[in-house]
């Protein structure tokens, strides 16, 4: 992508430099040229230098899309990685042949150095899926599947904005990319494939008495809801609400209590009318969950 | 004179859209035919290599034929005897008009169909 923007700039200034000093020579000299002459130029400059000039880009361009847009090869065992856009979160699937599919939610884990496809979806309105630290953006649409190939360079946590409009919150869903090295990566993969080992207990028993379990699954438990985030492993994740606040234990005792205060038009309804103490030890539950 | 062999010139408006509509055909033929082929992968029994070497062979046949009808717009305009606009409200400065007007359009027609052409050269698969 570097090596593509060097070469448009560059070729760009030479061309924009050779039409200046034509420019200039124009207007200094004082004999004029035969027209026959000024058509052959004309000819030669205006026609026939910008369609091959133009042919050489295209060829260029296409020459560099096979690396960019990976074509389908079979029996290549690779990462596939289907995110889903809701009101206002996303779904996160991770799959791979021969091992079950991890769900997850609002944040996207990669390995650097390899090639990741990503499948885009949208369950309700249009989305648009961007981490402009990797890549173009590409539109999450009903009924659609589409596909955008990235790959990280270097490890780090990069932030991905919904960026088409979605609605009241559109501006408040977000979701965190976190590049690994690959080996720190498989080890993290093979983790969520099995509950966390805080799923039981006080805290587990609540989320299912107060109905949490209908929209949201959380492994190990009863809680198989799939309206809302896998909350499976949530503790571990960076940010709370679709990238809009750290994850601690007071802003997921927040969100349980107030959700449309702190997400505009978010679907889940607040459950302020839960005894506090009751709150409390789900949200200290869901945050043990890593 | 090789001249002779090719068709008689045909007064009339249509042949000026000989090579526009050559394009827009190869462009249709080269666009659906991929489209189709990697949307309904049961339906033919061939390879991929096989739709580029369609797209090859439906490229130089447009190609060809909008060559001829470049050759014909040529001869219209006299081989460039005279310089255009060729305003003159005079049936031959009308048909000279029409021969260069073909001449660019079937210029431009050519480049077009190589540059539709242009992807089956790298792409060799479908995205699936």
């Amino acid at each position: 992508m570097a090596t593509l923007f060097w070469v448009m700039t560059c070729g760009g200034a030479l061309i924009w430099a050779g039409t200046v000093a034509v420019l200039l020579y124009a207007v200094r000299r004082r004999t004029l040229y035969s027209e026959p002459a000024a058509s052959r130029l004309i000819f030669w400059a205006g026609a026939v230098f910008p369609a091959i000039t133009l042919i050489l880009l295209l060829g260029y361009a296409l020459w560099l899309m096979p690396s960019l847009r990976p074509l389908a090869q079979p029996g290549a065992p690779t990462l596939r990685i289907e995110v889903t856009g809701r009101q206002y979160w996303w779904r996160v699937i991770y799959r791979q042949p021969g091992t079950p599919p991890v769900v997850s939610a609002n944040e996207i884990r990669l390995p650097v150095g390899e090639r990741v496809e990503f499948t885009l979806k949208s369950d309700d309105v249009i989305h648009s899926f961007w981490i402009p630290a990797l890549g173009g953006k590409m539109d999450m649409i009903p009924g659609r599947e589409n596909r955008l190939s990235l790959r990280a360079t270097k490890p780090g946590t990069f932030r991905g904005p919904c960026t088409e409009f979605c609605g009241t919150s559109h501006a408040l869903m977000a979701f965190s990319a976190v590049a690994m090295e690959p080996a720190e990566f498989r080890q993290w993969l093979a983790g969520q494939h099995v509950p966390s080992a805080g799923a039981t207990g006080t805290g587990a028993r609540l989320f299912i008495r107060h109905g949490c379990g209908a929209c949201h699954a959380v492994a190990g438990t009863e809680a198989t809801g799939m309206l809302g985030p896998d909350l499976s492993h949530l503790g571990s994740r960076e940010t709370l609400g679709a990238g809009i606040l750290p994850n601690s234990q007071d802003n997921i005792a927040r969100f349980i209590a107030e959700p449309d205060v702190i997400k505009p038009g978010v679907q889940m309804p607040g459950f302020d009318m839960l005894p506090p103490d009751d709150i409390e030890a789900i949200a200290s539950w869901l945050k043990g969950l890593k | 004179m090789v001249w002779r062999f090719l068709p008689p010139q045909v007064e009339s408006l249509w042949t000026l859209f000989t090579a526009p509509v050559v394009w827009a055909i190869h462009f249709l033929i080269c666009y659906v035919g991929a489209a189709v082929f990697c949307a309904k992968p049961g339906l033919f029994d061939v390879d991929f290599g096989a739709v580029r070497a369609g797209i090859a062979f439906a490229t130089l046949l447009a190609l060809s034929a909008i060559l001829l009808a470049g050759i014909l717009a040529w001869r219209q305009w006299g081989f460039g005897a005279g310089d255009p606009p060729h305003d003159d409200p005079t049936r031959h400065d009308r048909g000279l008009f029409q021969g260069f007007a073909t001449l660019l359009l079937a210029g431009l027609s050519f480049i077009a169909v190589i540059m539709t052409a242009l992807p089956a050269l790298f792409v060799t698969g479908c995205l699936r």
